[in-house]
C-alpha cells in the first residue's frame, strides 16, 4: 500500500486516506474541438510500465487534489506537486531522468 | 510409542497440569505445551487424515510448517476448523477433534487403497471435468462435494472480538531467534524505533535446542541477557505470539497478534492485526527443514529430525522409543544426540552420503550408534504407525538389504531459508548451488518509495544455517560443531522404482507424490507455476513450506534442467493463515459500516419505519401501521398527501454552498442550465452532467445572494457532487474565485406537502407563507413556530409544497412540532416510496431510475433545462457526438398498460426480428413503474426508440412465464398536467 | 424556541479510556486567503488567532482556530456564539473573496481521555500518535469516516466528525476503548 506526501498540507499519508483520480495533465477539449481531440481527451489514457503521472485527492485530509510521479513497476515515488499546473515541474523531470535514464519523457 | 519423558522440557511447567479433550477422550498436558506436544506426550501419533486419499497421518513438524495435524478446535460458537496443532498453545479445557474422516480417525471409510489411488493421479480433477456435464452432475460432483473440505465450517456467530491497530517503526524485526534479537539490539542501541515480533510465545528460536555458545554464553543465557537489554529500551517494542504475515509496498507490514488464543473468553480481543509501516524489515525468520522423499514418508511416526529433537528438548516428549535417523547432512545427528541424552534408543543413522565425517558424526558414533553410510530408507513398514524400515543402498532402485525395527523415523533433507517476507514485495532469491538452497539476493531487495531497500535478511533466513555464521553476520562470536556439506537428495533412494515413488510424498496435505510431479512433466508441464496448479503441489493450507523445494527439484530433474532455470513459485502473504476476524477488525454488527442518521432517525425508528438504504443513509421507505402491508401504507401515505398534508424527512438532500465572484460562471459550467441569471431569492431545477455528456445528478439551485448559490443534490450524491465541483475548481479552473462548502448536515429539512400544507404552517405561526409573500420557486428566511428556518417553495410531488430547513440540532424538535401542528389537518409522515410514486405520477425523473450512466438530458425530454445560450458546459461537447444526436435514441415516455396492471421494473419492449446473436430485438425498456393510488392503475416511465413521436402506439413487454404485457405510449405526466396544484 | 441538542446528547463510555460525545459545539468554516491581512484582522476581531499549517491555536474566550487546508480554517467556539462570530467574520471580510458559514450543527465532537487515550485512536486512525504534537490538528479517517483530531488537554484528545455518523463513531470508540483491549 502506497504512501504519498500531500504537497498541500505536507502530511505523509497512506493510500487509504487518498482517492485516486487517474492520469494527470489531461487537456480538456470542449465545444469546437474535433472528434479526434475530444476522443483523446475523454478516453485515451497512457498505461505505462514505468514512470506515470497521476492525480490523487487527499480525500480524508485537506481535501486537495495533487499530482504524483510514480513508477508503476517499483512503486518508487519521484515526487508530488500541487495540481495547479499544466505540466510537471522541471526539477522533477530532471530528477526522473537521472533515475530512469531511458525514460522517454512525460508527454 | 510416543510418551512424556520423566524429566526435562524447557518450555513446560510440570507444576501446572492442564486437562483437555481430543476426540472426546480425556488427555493431559502442561502449561507451555502446544496441542501437538500434549497429544504426542499422551501417546497419540495418529492425529489426522490426508485430504485426497484419507491416509493416516501424524505430526511431521513442530511449528508453523506442519502440514498434517489440523484440528477442529473449540465447541459451539468458539468452534474453529483447521487449527494447526503445532501452533496452538494448550489451555485448560481445550477441546479438539480430528478432521477429514468418517466415521472415526482410526477407521475411515474414505481411505483409499493402493489400487484406487492409482486412479487419482496428477490432474485428476482437470481430467475428470473434461467428461460430460451430465457425468459431473450425476457422478463426480456429489462424490467430490462429500470428500472436499477439511474441518467443519462453524455455524454460529463468533463471540470474540477482534481489532486492528496501526504501528510505525524504523526497523521491524521479524523473528525472535538469535539473529532477530541481535538485529533488534543493534537497531535499539542506535536509537531507532524498533518492533521485534516473534510468532511463538518464546524467544531464542532454534538455538536453545540446537546448542552451541554465543559470545561464550549458552544460548539460553545469551537470550535472557538480550531480552533484559531490549526490555530496558524505550524505543523497542517486543511482541510475542505475533507473526509478520506479509510485507507489502512502501514497507507496509501486516502483523498478526494472537492476543488471547491461549486464554479464550478472558475479555481481551482474540486477535489483533497490526497495520505496520516500517522503514526496513529485518527478515530473521529462520529456516525450515526439508523432508526426504522415500516411500512411506507419511506414515505416522516419520517426522522432521529437528521436530523430533524439539519435542524431546522443549516439551520432554519422546516421539518414539526407538528412533531411526535418516539424513543427507550433519545437522540431523543432533537429533540422535538429543534422543540419546533423553535416554531413548537410536536404531541407526542412515546417511545417504558415502563417507560422512565430522564432529557431530563422530559424537554419535562414539555413543555406539550404528551409522549406515551411503544408505537410504527404501520403504517404511507400517500403516498407522512406523513398525520398521527397509534399508537400501542410496544409489540403487531400492532393493532392501536390511530391515530395521523402529517406531519413529527422524528425517532431514537439509534446510530452506524462510524467504517469504523478503519475496512478498518483490525481493529476489538466488539459488546457492553449494548450500543447495534458495537464499535472498541482497542485490535485489524489495524497494520502497524512494527506491531504497525495505527488507534485509539476517541469520538462517539469509542462508546462514549454523550458529557461528549467524553470530559472525551479527558481529558476535558463535561456537558450534563444524558441519560437512550436505549431499542433495531429492528422491530416496536415488533411482527409486516407480512403485516406491508412488508412495513418496512431497505435499502431505494434498497427497502429491514424486510420481505426480514426474507425470506432470511427462504430460508437458514445464512451468513450475503450472505444475503447482496441475498437481496441487504447495497449494494446501501450509502453502508448500515443506514441499516446494523438493517438488521443484524433482520437476527440474524430470525436465533435465537446473533448479534455478525452473525457479520458484511466487511467495504470497500471509505467511500462515490469519483469521477473518482479524481482517474484519472492528467492522462487524452495528459498526460494520457507517450508518448515517438524520436528526429524526430515532423518531422514525420508534414509529416502526421500514427502512430503505440510500447511500449510507437509512430513510423511511414507509411507516406501516399495525396490520398494514407496505403497499397499503404507501398508498395511504400518497392519498393522504394528495388530499390533506404529508410530511417527509428530506434532511439527506445534499446542500452545497457555492460563493465567489466567479461562482455564477462556475455553475454555468457545472449545470446544463444558465444559473448565473437566476435572480436572488429564486429557485431553479438544474441538471449536472459529466464531461462525457451523461446525467450524473439533479436538484434545485437557489440563489442566496449576489455572489452565493446553494445547490441541492440527490441524497446519495452530496459528497460525490461536492467532490466533482472541487475537482474542476482545483484542477481545471484554479484561477476562478469560487469557494464551496458541503452544508448537507448543517440542516434538517422537512417537506410539508399537500393541499393543507399552508394551513399547517400558518398554524405554527411566524413568517408569512402566503402565495404572495412566498410564491412558487422562491425561498425566504424567517421563523416558524419559534424555529429559525429557511423555507423553499419547491415541489417534487406536484402538490402545494414547502421544504423547510432548520439547524440540525433542532431538527427533531421541529419535526415533532410540525407533526403536532398537523394533527388537525390529518398530517402523516410519508416515506421514500410514496415520494417516488408521486414524482412518477408527475413525470419527474429520478437519477438512478431514469438514468444509468448512458442517458443524456435530451433523452429525458429535458431539453428545456439545457441552455442554448452558453458556449460551454460540462457535457456539451460530448452531447454533440453523432450517437448522442441520433434521432433513433431511446427517449422518455409514459407507459400505460392496457389492462391497468403494473409493468415489472426493467422489462424490455420487443421489436420485430432478431439481432446478430439470434436474440429478439428490443426497442425500449421500463425505467420506473408503480401502482398509482391516485389514478388507481399502473403507471410507468420508460425509454423508447423515438418515443415522443409515437404517442398512442402499443408496445409489447414480455414478462415472466411467457406472459406478454401490452402498454400504450403516453405522456409521462399522469397527474395535473397543467401544474396548477403546486403553484397555489 | 427549542433547545439545540447534539447528535448523542453527551453519551459517554468508560473503558480503559473514557469516550464522550462533547455536546453542542460552535464551529464555523472559514474559506479565504489565509495569507491576507484582512483574514488576520477578521479573526482578531473575534478573538481568534491565525494558525500555521496543520496547527490549532487558542484564542480568547476558549475559542480555537484550526487549520483545515491551505484555504480553510475551522473556528471552534461556544455553540450560542457561533452565529454572531460567523456574522462578525463575514462582515469583516465582506469586501474579500471569502466564505464564512456556520457548521455547528453539521458536526459532532468527541473527547477521548485517560492515560491510554492515544491507544483508542491508534486502533482507528492511520496516524503515528507518537509524533502527534500538542497544537497539531490532524485530519484523517477514523475507521471508515473522516475525522479531525487534536490534543485538547493533558491525556485528552478531541475528535470532530460529521453529525450523521456520530453513532458510528461512538460505536468504534466504545469498542476500541473496552477493558482488556489495551495495546501495551
Amino acid at each position: 500500500m502506497l504512501t504519498l506526501t500531500c504537497p498541500c498540507c505536507g502530511v505523509t499519508v497512506e493510500e487509504t486516506e487518498l482517492a485516486p483520480g487517474g492520469e494527470a495533465h489531461l487537456k480538456r477539449f470542449g465545444p469546437g474541438s474535433t472528434d479526434a481531440e475530444f476522443e483523446t481527451y475523454m478516453f485515451a489514457r497512457k498505461n505505462p510500465k514505468g514512470v506515470h503521472f497521476e492525480r490523487w485527492r487527499h480525500a480524508y485530509g485537506c481535501g486537495k487534489w495533487f499530482l504524483a510521479a510514480r513508477c508503476t513497476v517499483s512503486w518508487e515515488v519521484f515526487g508530488t506537486y500541487p495540481a495547479q499546473t499544466t505540466e510537471p515541474p522541471a526539477e522533477l523531470i530532471a530528477k526522473i531522468k537521472e533515475k530512469r535514464p531511458g525514460w522517454e519523457g512525460w508527454k | 510409542m510416543s510418551h512424556r519423558l520423566s524429566s526435562g522440557g524447557r518450555l513446560i511447567d510440570r507444576s501446572k497440569p492442564l486437562a483437555f479433550k481430543f476426540n472426546r477422550a480425556k488427555a493431559k498436558g502442561f502449561a507451555g505445551d502446544t496441542l501437538a506436544s500434549a497429544l504426542l506426550g499422551s501417546g497419540r501419533t495418529l492425529l489426522g487424515r490426508s485430504f485426497k486419499y484419507h491416509r493416516p497421518r501424524g505430526l511431521v513438524a513442530s511449528g508453523a510448517e506442519e502440514p498434517n495435524v489440523l484440528v477442529n478446535l473449540g465447541k459451539g460458537n468458539r468452534h474453529e476448523p483447521d487449527q494447526r496443532a503445532t501452533t496452538t498453545e494448550l489451555f485448560e479445557g481445550a477441546w479438539a477433534t480430528s478432521q477429514n474422516h468418517w466415521p472415526t480417525l482410526g477407521f475411515d471409510i474414505g481411505a483409499i487403497n493402493d489400487f484406487a489411488y492409482k486412479l487419482m493421479p496428477a490432474g485428476f480433477y482437470y481430467k475428470t471435468f473434461m467428461h460430460s456435464l451430465e457425468a459431473w452432475h450425476s457422478v463426480f460432483e456429489p462424490i467430490i462435494r462429500r470428500a472436499a473440505g477439511l474441518g467443519k465450517a462453524p455455524t454460529k456467530a463468533d463471540p470474540d472480538r477482534y481489532e486492528q491497530a496501526y504501528a510505525y517503526c524504523d526497523v521491524l524485526v521479524a523473528g525472535g531467534g538469535v539473529a532477530g534479537l541481535a538485529a533488534a539490539l543493534k537497531a535499539g542501541k542506535e536509537g531507532k524505533r524498533v518492533i521485534l515480533a516473534e510468532q511463538t510465545a518464546h524467544w531464542g528460536g532454534r538455538a536453545p535446542v540446537d546448542g552451541g555458545l554465543i559470545d561464550g554464553l549458552s544460548p539460553e543465557a545469551w537470550v535472557k541477557n538480550a531480552l533484559e537489554t531490549l526490555e530496558g529500551m524505550e524505543n523497542v517494542r517486543l511482541m510475542t505470539r505475533t507473526m509478520v504475515a506479509g510485507l507489502h509496498d512502501h514497507g507496509y507490514a501486516i502483523l498478526y497478534e494472537r492476543v488471547a488464543d491461549h486464554t479464550p473468553g478472558d475479555g481481551r480481543p482474540r486477535h489483533r492485526l497490526w497495520r505496520t509501516r516500517a522503514g526496513i524489515t529485518q527478515v530473521a525468520t529462520g529456516a525450515i527443514e526439508r523432508p526426504l522423499a522415500f516411500a512411506g514418508n507419511d506414515v505416522p511416526g516419520v517426522m522432521l529430525a529437528s521436530a523430533v529433537r524439539d519435542y524431546i528438548v522443549n516439551w520432554a516428549v519422546a516421539p518414539g522409543q526407538r528412533i531411526l535417523v535418516v539424513t543427507n547432512n550433519d545437522d540431523a545427528y543432533r537429533t540422535a544426540l538429543s534422543a540419546l541424552d533423553a535416554g531413548l534408543e537410536v536404531a541407526a543413522v542412515v546417511d545417504a552420503r558415502p563417507a560422512p565425517m565430522g564432529a557431530l558424526v563422530d559424537a554419535v558414533r562414539a555413543r555406539g550408534v550404528k551409522v549406515l553410510e551411503g544408505r537410504a530408507v527404501a520403504k517404511v513398514k507400517g500403516a498407522k504407525a512406523v513398525k520398521a524400515v527397509e534399508i537400501a543402498s542410496h544409489a540403487t532402485e531400492g532393493g532392501a538389504v536390511e530391515v530395521i525395527d523402529c517406531d519413529c523415523v527422524a528425517m532431514s533433507g537439509g534446510w530452506s531459508p524462510v524467504v517469504h517476507l523478503y519475496s512478498h514485495a518483490g525481493g529476489k532469491v538466488k539459488w546457492d548451488e553449494a548450500a543447495v538452497m534458495f537464499r535472498p539476493d541482497a542485490a535485489k531487495p524489495p524497494t520502497g518509495d524512494k527506491g531504497q531497500p525495505i527488507a534485509a535478511a539476517v541469520g538462517a533466513a539469509n542462508g546462514h544455517l549454523t550458529l557461528d555464521a549467524i553470530c559472525a553476520e551479527a558481529g558476535m562470536v558463535g561456537t558450534v560443531e563444524a558441519e560437512a556439506p550436505l549431499m542433495p537428495v531429492w528422491v530416496m533412494p536415488a533411482k527409486a522404482s516407480e512403485a516406491l515413488k508412488f508412495k513418496a510424498f512431497l505435499d502431505y496435505q494434498n497427497d502429491v507424490k514424486v510420481s505426480d510431479v514426474q507425470l506432470a512433466a511427462r504430460e508437458g508441464y514445464a512451468s513450475v507455476e503450472h505444475t503447482k496448479r496441475y498437481t496441487t503441489l504447495g497449494m494446501a493450507t501450509d502453502q508448500g513450506k515443506l514441499s516446494n523445494i523438493n517438488g521443484l527439484a524433482i520437476l527440474s530433474e524430470a525436465l533435465g534442467q537446473a533448479i534455478p532455470q525452473t525457479g520458484t513459485t511466487t511467495f504470497r502473504p500471509p505467511y500462515t493463515p490469519i483469521s477473518f476476524g482479524a481482517i474484519t477488525g472492528e467492522a462487524r454488527g452495528e459498526i460494520f459500516q457507517p450508518l448515517r442518521k438524520t436528526p429524526m432517525h430515532a423518531w422514525h425508528e420508534a414509529k416502526g419505519a421500514h427502512w430503505e438504504p440510500v447511500g449510507l443513509w437509512r430513510r423511511p421507505y414507509t411507516y406501516p401501521r399495525k396490520g398494514e402491508k407496505h403497499r397499503e401504507s404507501v398508498n395511504r401515505e400518497i392519498t393522504n398527501t394528495r388530499t390533506n398534508v404529508g410530511l417527509l424527512d428530506a434532511s439527506t438532500l445534499g446542500k452545497i454552498v457555492v460563493k465567489g465572484p466567479d461562482a455564477g460562471r462556475f455553475l454555468d459550467m457545472m449545470y446544463t442550465n444558465l444559473m448565473s441569471t437566476l435572480p436572488v431569492g429564486k429557485c431553479r431545477y438544474g441538471l449536472m452532467c459529466s464531461d462525457n455528456g451523461f446525467l450524473i445528478d439533479d436538484g434545485v439551485v437557489v440563489r442566496l445572494a449576489e455572489d452565493t448559490w446553494l445547490c441541492h443534490t440527490t441524497s446519495g450524491g452530496a459528497d460525490r457532487m461536492h467532490g466533482h465541483m472541487e475537482d474542476w475548481l482545483q484542477c481545471e479552473w484554479w484561477d476562478w474565485k469560487v469557494y464551496t462548502a458541503n452544508l448537507t448536515e448543517q440542516y434538517a429539512q422537512v417537506a410539508v406537502v399537500g393541499p393543507k400544507a399552508r394551513k399547517l404552517l400558518e398554524k405554527m405561526g411566524g413568517m408569512d407563507v402566503s402565495k404572495e409573500a412566498l410564491p412558487f420557486m422562491t425561498f425566504k428566511d424567517g421563523e416558524l413556530g419559534g424555529f429559525p428556518v429557511r423555507v423553499y417553495r419547491i415541489s417534487f410531488s406536484g402538490e402545494l409544497s414547502y421544504e423547510i430547513a432548520v439547524p440540525a440540532n433542532m431538527g427533531l424538535a421541529f419535526w415533532e412540532a410540525v407533526n403536532k401542528a398537523g394533527e388537525e389537518f390529518g398530517a402523516m409522515p410519508y416515506g421514500t416510496e410514496a415520494l417516488h410514486v408521486m414524482r412518477a405520477e408527475k413525470g419527474f425523473i429520478m437519477i438512478g431510475d431514469e438514468t444509468d450512466g448512458t442517458v443524456i438530458p435530451q433523452d429525458l425530454g429535458l431539453g428545456w433545462a439545457i441552455s442554448k445560450k452558453k458556449a460551454d458546459y460540462l457535457g456539451k461537447r460530448a452531447q454533440e457526438r453523432v450517437h448522442m444526436t441520433d434521432p433513433d435514441r431511446w427517449t422518455l415516455v409514459g407507459l400505460e398498460t392496457l389492462d391497468g396492471s403494473v409493468l415489472p421494473d426493467g422489462v424490455y419492449a420487443v421489436d420485430e426480428g432478431v439481432n446478430e446473436n439470434g436474440q429478439r430485438k428490443v426497442q425500449g425498456r421500463v425505467t420506473s413503474t408503480y401502482y398509482s393510488p391516485t389514478l388507481k392503475k399502473g403507471i410507468a416511465m420508460g425509454l423508447v426508440r423515438k418515443g415522443p413521436s409515437r404517442m398512442g402506439e402499443v408496445l409489447e413487454f414480455p414478462a415472466d412465464a411467457g406472459k406478454v404485457i401490452q402498454a400504450r405510449i403516453v405522456d409521462p405526466v399522469f397527474y395535473d398536467k397543467a401544474g396548477e396544484k403546486a403553484d397555489v | 424556541m427549542s433547545e439545540a441538542v447534539s447528535a448523542l446528547k453527551g453519551e459517554s463510555h468508560v473503558g480503559f479510556a473514557t469516550v464522550t460525545e462533547a455536546g453542542v459545539t460552535g464551529m464555523i468554516t472559514l474559506r479565504a486567503d489565509l495569507a491576507a491581512t484582512a483574514t488576520r484582522i477578521a479573526l482578531a476581531g473575534q478573538g481568534l488567532k491565525l494558525p500555521g499549517a496543520r496547527e490549532i491555536v487558542a484564542g480568547d474566550k476558549g475559542r480555537f482556530t484550526g487549520w483545515m487546508s491551505p484555504d480553510e480554517l475551522l473556528v471552534i467556539c461556544a455553540y450560542e456564539d457561533a452565529p454572531a462570530v460567523a456574522a462578525g467574520l463575514a462582515k469583516s471580510l465582506h469586501l474579500e473573496h471569502a466564505l464564512v458559514t456556520n457548521v455547528s450543527d453539521a458536526r459532532a465532537r468527541f473527547t477521548i481521555s485517560g492515560a491510554k487515550a492515544d491507544q483508542v485512536l491508534t486502533k482507528l486512525c492511520p496516524v503515528d500518535f507518537a509524533t502527534l504534537k500538542a497544537g497539531e490538528m490532524r485530519r484523517t479517517r477514523a475507521a471508515q469516516v473522516a475525522a479531525a483530531i487534536w490534543r485538547s488537554g493533558p491525556e485528552e484528545l478531541s475528535l470532530v466528525c460529521f453529525r450523521s455518523v456520530a453513532g458510528y463513531v461512538m460505536g468504534i470508540l466504545e469498542v476500541s476503548s473496552r477493558q482488556g483491549g489495551e495495546l501495551f
